[in-house]
């Protein structure tokens, strides 16, 4: 549901800095280095050293997305859903390689952020892991692939699937022991992810139908850390972004359906995200050329090999 | 001479500065965290334990509960042990075992809270799932790893009290007929109450600031735990595990679950502050 205005916290890059932001703290003292005296050296270098470091602080906080003097033009914004941030990092290290002209920087912030960046042109691109919401839909929207998020136990775990009514119900509160789906008597040791998370806000999207996921459950902070949990927890349940599924964890079949690349394609699969790059107008120039690139078959491989299924 | 002047006030520059980025960090955490706090009303924040930011709801009970929880189990786990160090070290030890013990404390003060946080996970909380139940991830875990993680503080300012106790009160009270033992529990340690209990309460302090060692080991769940195995979330964490994606009513939420650890820390250190002054 739609809350507050997000208070988009991108760096200084994305708008053009302040020139403030860039000056030097001023001088603390006339230098009057010529006339010291030998004795003196050891305390003034250090205070001098201390300034020293100061000054390149604050040139290194400056820096961001400002165009540098190797970049001919202003460089390109990607910023957003930090579950498209690895896969838009990527994709731009492979353009940038591949066109050592452009210069694009992507940023975090979450998806909310991202679309409100974009909307207000404060990044070329905003990047989702959501669906955008009625109020939002002026904006161009560019699926760039799909997500599945698989749901998770630990390889001993003889269950293989399950159905989307028990995930609900298993993440509600509702069922709290295996033994409601039918296995030996054990607490479900209940992994979800934190408020804000896109991953957290798909699922709910997708699965809770608006119930609200149990205060009881243990939260982690990454697709790493819950995958880490599950795989040393023979009574645990979580779930994360299929692509990040690796062979120490079980995915578990929902309805029937394993999330293989082809159901997740097909849709077959229920818990499937797409991953979205909005703008507020269909993009043009440098950012076109971006775009293109991500639809075309170089992006689309990039995306593929690091486990999204692509949209093309 | 000019130089000597210019210098003192460089240096003393540099000593405000310190004192400024702490007003700068207390106006802005301030001003960032209030305007949710009178929005949502201060009861509200505070005595309701329902956390949904993204839906919200913003009541930080569980947490406030949670912290003081983990700080009181770090208290049972850390003082003890704590203490009895530091009475070895300042009363009963030879020579050359101090000079191996105090290093070695020492160096634990200065092992990052990460790798305390990983060797829980690796290590304490599988056993406290296995021999204990629950998931392991826990209010125990999260206290064991802090009463480690105290250990130096109290110990370190314990020491400093009880050598600080003069001889004479050892010397009299030996002469008196008292064993070691008796001197110590009767004499040394009431002297020296009022530096113990500002150990102690450095000690919790720390504990109740710890983050990453916390968010590691305590599982970060959003309820009210009823037993040592539940898994907790406490103030840093929350503010730590949320603040990467959190925007608008969320984010200063996120402020004035800081304002609530700010003013118990603060009074921490001030009450800490007192005892020793009184002394």
């Amino acid at each position: 549901m739609p809350y507050p205005v997000p208070a988009l916290n991108l760096s200084p890059g994305c708008r053009p800095a302040s020139p403030a932001a860039a000056a030097p703290p001023p001088p603390v003292g006339p230098d009057r280095s010529s006339g010291r005296a030998p004795g003196r050296r050891g305390v003034r270098g250090w205070a001098l050293a201390g300034m020293c470091v100061m000054l390149l602080a604050a040139v290194f906080l400056s820096g961001g997305c400002r165009p540098s003097s190797e970049a001919s033009q202003r460089p390109l914004c990607v910023a957003g859903s930090t579950s498209v941030q690895p896969f838009a990092e990527k994709l731009a290290e492979v353009y940038m390689h591949q066109h050592p002209q452009e210069r694009i920087d992507v940023q975090g912030g979450g998806s909310s952020a991202g679309i409100y960046a974009a909307t207000h042109g404060a990044a070329d691109l905003g990047a989702s892991s959501r669906e955008l919401l009625d109020q939002e839909k002026q904006l161009v929207e560019i699926p760039i692939a799909f997500d599945g998020i698989a749901v998770i136990v630990h390889p001993s775990n003889p269950l293989t699937n399950i159905s989307l009514a028990d995930i609900r119900k298993i993440f509600s509160g509702a069922v709290k022991d295996w033994r409601g789906l039918g296995l030996p008597p054990h607490a479900i040791d209940l992994i979800t992810r934190e408020e804000g998370s896109g991953t957290r806000e798909a699922f709910e999207h997708l699965v809770m139908n608006k119930q609200e996921i149990t205060p009881a459950a243990l939260v982690q902070d990454s697709n790493g850390s819950v995958r880490e949990i599950v795989a040393g927890d023979p009574h645990a349940l979580g779930y994360i972004s299929a692509g990040l599924v690796d062979d120490r964890v079980k995915t578990l079949a929902i309805d029937g359906v394993p999330p293989t690349r082809e159901d997740i394609k097909a849709h077959k699969y229920k818990l499937v995200r797409r991953f979205l790059f909005v703008a507020k107008a269909p993009p043009g120039g440098s950012c076109k050329a971006f775009v293109d690139f991500v639809l075309g078959p170089d992006g689309q491989k990039v995306l593929e090999t690091e486990g999204l299924v692509g949209v093309n | 001479m000019q130089r000597e002047k210019f210098i003192e006030r460089i240096l003393l520059l540099l000593a405000l500065s310190a004192i400024g980025s702490l007003a700068l960090i207390t106006v802005f955490i301030f001003l960032e965290g209030v305007p949710l706090i009178l929005a949502t009303g201060l009861n509200k924040f505070i005595l309701s334990s329902h956390w949904a930011p993204t839906k919200g709801h913003f009541g930080i009970l569980a947490m406030i509960i949670s912290s003081v929880l983990v700080t009181l189990g770090a208290m049972v786990i850390g003082v003890p042990l704590g203490l009895a160090c530091a009475i070895v070290l300042a009363e009963f030890s030879p020579k050359r075992l101090k000079l191996v013990l105090k290093p070695t404390l020492e160096l634990l003060a200065g092992i990052p809270s990460v790798v305390y946080g990983f060797l829980g996970v690796i290590w304490l909380v599988p056993l406290i799932r296995v021999y204990l139940g629950g998931p392991g991830l826990s209010l125990l875990a999260a206290s064991i790893i802090l009463g480690i993680m105290i250990l130096p503080t109290v110990i370190s300012i314990s020491i400093d009290a009880l050598t600080a106790v003069p001889d004479l009160y050892r010397d009299g009270s030996l002469a008196l007929g008292a064993t070691q033992w008796q001197t110590v529990s009767r004499v040394v340690l009431p002297a020296a109450s009022s530096g113990i209990i500002t150990a102690v309460i450095l000690g919790m302090g720390r504990a109740i600031g710890e983050t990453m060692a916390v968010i590691m080991v305590a599982g970060n769940a959003l309820q009210i735990p009823t037993s040592v195995l539940d898994p907790v979330r406490t103030l840093t964490s929350n503010i730590a595990l949320e603040l990467g994606y959190a925007a608008g009513r969320h984010r200063e939420a996120l402020f004035a679950t800081g304002i609530v650890l700010f003013i118990i820390i603060m009074i921490l250190n001030l009450s800490a502050t007192l005892i020793t002054r009184r002394r």
